[in-house]
């Protein structure tokens, strides 16, 4: 598990049934490229966030393929639109099995 | 026989296009790519896209060591077919949207984007 693997999301306590709503997430990830090499020479073995998911009540909200081409500390911003009141779950996958996981309510009037 | 590093270069876009699109013809339209114009930190470039109607959405950095960056698969409860994402740019070069339409049919946009430091080995 790579240090300080930290998921941090975005989402309005509230929203009306159906309406837009706006998800920022991102996790504090080094998202090693495997292209860089250490001051000897040798190369950093690669080790990224490679699958990002968000779910909502075990329906799909986005699923997320990532390539060592996405930045450090990987940011992901998409909409949602939910009928009801419920949890989203976000779910980071980590080249080494590591699974990062993390929810949010949301209140649908 | 050695290629290119140009021809190598396209083989690797054309390469993961065709893993995509199965082959099938992209067309234009429909879909909206937005970057900078100039980043002048390739470790972390702001790129937003969308294309309404869209199941899928695959970025290809055509200049990268490796052209694939991300494929977005949208689910029931997206509200929007687009998302917004930091990239690592090698060097200033063409990013490249496509997207797979629930028609089955694909579209693709491509921006270029000068990068002032790369953002890729160290």
């Amino acid at each position: 598990m790579a240090d300080n693997v930290k998921p941090r999301v975005r989402v309005p306590k509230s929203a009306k049934a159906g309406e837009a709503i706006v998800i920022k997430t991102l996790i504090s990830h080094p998202m090693e490229s495997g292209q860089r090499k250490d001051k000897q020479g040798n190369p950093i073995p690669r080790q990224i966030i490679n699958r990002f998911t968000c779910e909502f009540e075990g329906e799909m909200v986005l699923d997320a393929t990532l390539e060592p081409a996405v930045s450090t500390n990987p940011y992901v911003e998409f909409e949602a639109k939910v009928p009801a009141s419920g949890t989203f779950k976000f779910t980071w996958y980590d080249d080494d099995g590591s699974v990062y996981e993390t929810t949010e309510a949301i209140t649908v009037s | 026989t050695v290629l290119l590093p140009a021809t190598a270069l396209h083989a690797a876009v054309d390469e993961a296009l065709a893993k995509f699109t199965g082959g099938a013809a992209v067309g234009e339209g429909g879909i909206t790519l937005s970057t900078p114009e100039i980043a002048e930190n390739g470790n972390t470039v702001p790129v937003s896209v969308s294309a309404p109607g869209a199941v899928a959405i695959m970025l290809l950095a055509e200049g990268n060591p490796s052209p694939g960056v991300c494929t977005f698969n949208f689910g029931p409860l997206a509200a929007s077919q687009s998302a917004t994402t930091r990239i690592r740019l090698a060097g200033t070069q063409r990013v490249i949207a496509v997207a797979k339409m629930a028609d089955g049919s694909f579209v693709q946009a491509a921006n270029e984007v000068k990068v002032t430091i790369g953002g890729c080995g160290g």
